[in-house]
């Protein structure tokens, strides 16, 4: 089975890279473009999603400043 | 006394490390793949980059062999020391509070900085006055300190902050201005700013010896 771990900055927390890139869409002429935040992606095959979240917990997020989403792809 | 100075796969300051720790007392390298730690009295985890900065800063050094027994070693009431990449390790590791992130410019700093010691009552500055400024380089892009609001209300109030950038000094957004903190024990310290680079005058300054004469100090006194 193939899991997909979206890692994003937690709310709240300042994210210069996300605002990096929310100036710079305008620069290329992209208008209304807020609330830009940039994460991470993991990707990984297990033999059970059971396992993912706590894969998330102790290691792929660090959960006090980013917030995980498991999706589970075919 | 003797210090172990870890050696992480990415390390880079681990030379520099060995050298401050050995003029206050013996010092040696221990490999991130071993669990002994040689008997030594106090650990310094260096900064650099270990295991590549793969995943997050520090993530994945918190589950080497030598990590496992330095938790241990910190949880038994042994100093540990945490410079820059090896702070990181350490809130990784939940040893420290708090996280630390990309700095607010997304830029590497390097620049020599004035931290304040704001806690005189730990194995790393008991040898430094509080309010002392000291003179010592910072080196990083994820130096910048985060804990929850009610997280640093409860380390402010519990003497955790050990330094502070001073004023105007603050390099990379930190909250509260924190260079450094350590455990609710003491035991643990962990900081951004390199004293290690900062031991000897013909490199600018001499005001890092601070800590490792603190260290050893504390250490002689606790076998006397």
């Amino acid at each position: 089975m193939r899991a997909r771990v979206l890692i994003r900055p937690k709310e709240g927390i300042l994210d210069p890279q996300g605002q990096a890139v929310e100036r710079a869409l305008p620069a290329l002429g992209f208008e209304g473009v807020a609330n830009v935040h940039v994460g991470r992606l993991v990707e990984l095959d297990v033999e059970s999603a059971d396992q993912v979240p706590e894969m998330c917990e102790r290691l792929l997020a660090n959960p006090l400043i980013e917030d995980y989403e498991v999706l589970t792809v075919e | 006394m003797k210090f172990g100075v870890i050696r992480f796969p990415g390390s880079c300051d681990e030379v520099d490390a060995l050298l401050a720790c050995e003029r206050h007392g013996e010092a040696e390298i221990l490999w991130h793949g071993d669990r002994d730690l040689k008997g030594v009295d106090a650990v310094v985890v260096p900064g650099g980059f270990s295991y590549g900065d793969y995943l997050r800063v520090g993530a994945i050094a918190q589950f080497s062999p030598v990590m496992e027994a330095v938790a241990e070693f910190a949880r038994d009431g042994g100093p540990v020391l945490g410079i820059c990449n090896g702070f990181q390790v350490l809130c990784e590791a939940g040893l420290l509070p708090g996280a630390l992130l990309p700095n607010t410019e997304l830029r590497f700093i390097c620049r020599q900085v004035d931290v304040e010691v704001v806690n005189a009552d730990t194995p790393f500055t008991d040898a430094c006055e509080v309010g002392q400024a000291l003179s010592i380089p910072v080196k990083h892009t994820t130096g910048r300190y985060y804990a929850p609001d009610d997280q640093l209300a409860i380390m402010e109030a519990g003497g955790q902050v050990v330094f502070r950038y001073a004023e105007d000094h603050n390099p990379n957004g930190s909250a509260n201005g924190i260079a450094g903190v350590c455990s609710p024990e003491r035991n643990v310290v962990g900081l951004m700013p390199h004293p290690e680079h900062a031991v000897d005058p013909l490199t600018g300054s001499a005001d890092g010896n601070c800590l490792f004469a603190s260290m050893a100090a504390s250490t002689d006194r606790a076998a006397a």
